[in-house]
């Protein structure tokens, strides 16, 4: 790492102590381990070892079929899991060439900013707690909980989601949904000004994160680094305006972009991120109220489960279901490679199907796994504090990494 | 900038690269396979080819397929972020011979995605700085995402194609 070489002083001690960082410590907020070789406080090398929580989800995925593994995405990134679901219905829509009506797309980009929104909480306030600033935890967690009262709303449970099907929504959002979230865009600005003015220009948070961790844009990029780690970095690749998915093309939304890409600027670009979410999200309102009300899912019906009722009054629609839980539909033959724009970067599902009831071949492209390989490269020669800070803005969710 | 065409891209590889072939175009992913021998060549001729710009490694990963004559494939997703082209190389090899050179030269996040490639399939990556395992646990012996590892019972048999006609 050309930003922090190796700490080669002159210094006569010459034995080094190690250190093991994790699997579970209280400052890495997940299951990371790794083995330091300190100078005193400095970092001379290290190690990661990673795969704790490992598990084969890409082994199961084989073995069932494509709606039963929306549960396995969910425990993927669980801090914004409706991004990972949304993530793998578009990804097996677009090789069954369904078309999402656009109310459908509106609602699933409320849904997922909402989702980023919450992840950048978790990250930002995080960040502040391990500088010392709990304050900040204390005012963003509220907010955190009115999301997840909205994912409890649609979809009847909390963080690991499982929210939507392939070909739309289970259900209609209620008005309380509604309501829910166009009463989180009146509170939550306020409140994420209040948080900003405590950190952006606070003497002893940027003092603490300022030119820690800097990385470069063509190192960054060599690393294969996506989301708001590579933006901080000043190289403004978003998913969503590259490649535009869910009806992303519609919307007007700016990408934030850092500098230098140190600690400082990650937690500028996640800030910016939330505003632009919330502006994404007020025209989604808006655009939902031209579209009919009453429509939440495609017209697929050998794709989407009808409903309990029908099942049980309706010929067509008890085979269907029939069809649709024993896997009896015929599928394409082909391969998919579909991204969207996950709260950490990239997140790509890789599928390959061979026409039978479970995918071939699944991989999954998760972001937390690619940007943390940089973190004992880059932490040689960071003092042991910053590299907690640093560990602590790349945002690595333990569930991705390992998968 | 204006997108480069498929074909334009097609066209670009194959005047340098005889061995290469296109296998299709999935939803629009122009999808080529070539050989291990020009694997390097090929991806830093696609990196920095000052018209492709490939710079941005997304993946890494590998498929097994038992029934082929060369069962495992290497699969790598490149994007050029100039030209907003994403591009699919493929590379199969036999699977009692699974030596390919490491992109590891091009990419320095190629690095762990090469792990995991190794881990799961037993591809083996010459010239990879450390070709250790990285999910799975060390001194396991197999390699578990190929298809002879099975995930279920294989004595079980009600999930078997043939009772769905297949």
């Amino acid at each position: 790492m050309q930003n922090h070489p190796v700490f080669t002083d002159n210094d006569p001690q010459t034995e080094y102590s190690t250190l093991n960082l994790g699997p579970t410590h209280p400052a890495t907020h997940g299951v990371f381990q790794n083995v330091l070789t300190m100078d005193g406080e400095r970092i001379v090398n290290g190690v990661s070892t990673i795969g704790y929580i490992h598990r084969a989800f890409e082994k199961i995925a084989e073995h069932r079929p494509f709606y039963q593994i929306t549960p396995l995405t969910d425990r993927m990134n669980y801090c914004s899991s409706p991004i990972n679901n949304m993530g793998w219905h578009m990804t097996v829509e677009k090789m069954l060439g369904i078309q999402m009506p656009k109310r459908v797309d509106y609602m699933r980009v409320i849904i997922m900013e909402l989702a980023r929104i919450s992840d950048h909480i978790v990250c930002n306030s995080i960040l502040g707690v391990d500088t010392g600033a709990l304050t900040g935890f204390t005012y963003m967690m509220k907010y955190r909980e009115h999301i997840y009262e909205v994912f409890e709303e649609i979809c009847g449970s909390r963080l690991t989601t499982n929210i939507g099907r392939i070909g739309g929504f289970e259900r209609n959002f209620n008005h309380i949904a509604f309501e829910k979230i166009r009463s989180f865009l009146k509170i939550f600005p306020p409140n994420l000004k209040e948080f900003e003015a405590l950190f952006n220009r606070n003497r002893i948070f940027v003092d603490r994160t300022k030119d820690v961790a800097a990385v470069t844009a063509e190192t960054a990029l060599s690393y294969s680094w996506s989301g708001p780690l590579l933006r901080a970095a000043g190289v403004d690749y978003d998913v969503r305006a590259m490649e535009p998915y869910s009806s992303y093309e519609d919307f007007d939304f700016e990408i934030p972009v850092g500098t230098n890409g140190d600690v400082y600027n990650r937690f500028l670009v996640r800030n910016e991120e939330m505003w632009q979410s919330m502006r994404l999200i007020e025209q989604a309102l808006n655009k939902i109220e031209k579209e009919d009300p009453n429509i939440f899912h495609a017209d697929v019906p050998e794709f989407y489960l009808p409903p309990k009722e029908e099942v049980y009054n309706n010929m067509e629609a008890l085979i269907y279901h029939f069809k649709i839980v024993m896997g009896e539909v015929p599928t394409p033959h082909t391969e998919v490679y579909h991204a969207v724009e996950g709260a950490n970067g990239e997140l790509g599902f890789y599928l390959v199907n061979d026409g039978g009831r479970s995918p071939y071949r699944l991989h999954f492209r998760r972001p937390s796994f690619i940007n943390y390989q940089m973190y004992a490269p880059m932490s040689q020669g960071m003092l042991l504090s910053d590299a907690i800070i640093n560990m602590s803005s790349l945002n690595v969710i333990a569930g991705e990494l390992d998968a | 900038m204006t997108k480069i065409t498929n074909e334009e891209l097609l066209n670009s590889i194959t005047a340098k690269f005889a061995g290469v072939t296109s296998v299709g175009e999935p939803f629009g992913l122009l999808t080529i396979e070539t050989s291990r021998e020009e694997i390097i060549d090929l991806l830093t001729f696609l990196k920095t080819d000052a018209k492709l710009q490939f710079i941005f490694l997304t993946d890494i990963t590998a498929i097994h397929y038992p029934k082929q004559e060369k069962q495992i494939g290497v699969i790598y997703h490149l994007h050029s972020l100039v030209n907003n082209v994403r591009i699919r190389v493929k590379v199969f090899m036999d699977e009692n011979d699974l030596h390919i050179p490491s992109a590891t030269v091009l990419w320095d996040g190629a690095n762990w995605m090469e792990r995991e490639t190794y881990d799961f399939f037993g591809v083996l990556f010459d010239g990879h700085p450390d070709l250790r395992r990285i999910l799975n646990v060390d001194d396991m012996t197999v390699f578990p995402m190929r298809k002879e590892f099975p995930l279920e019972d294989p004595n079980r048999v009600d999930k078997r194609d043939y009772f769905f006609g297949r």
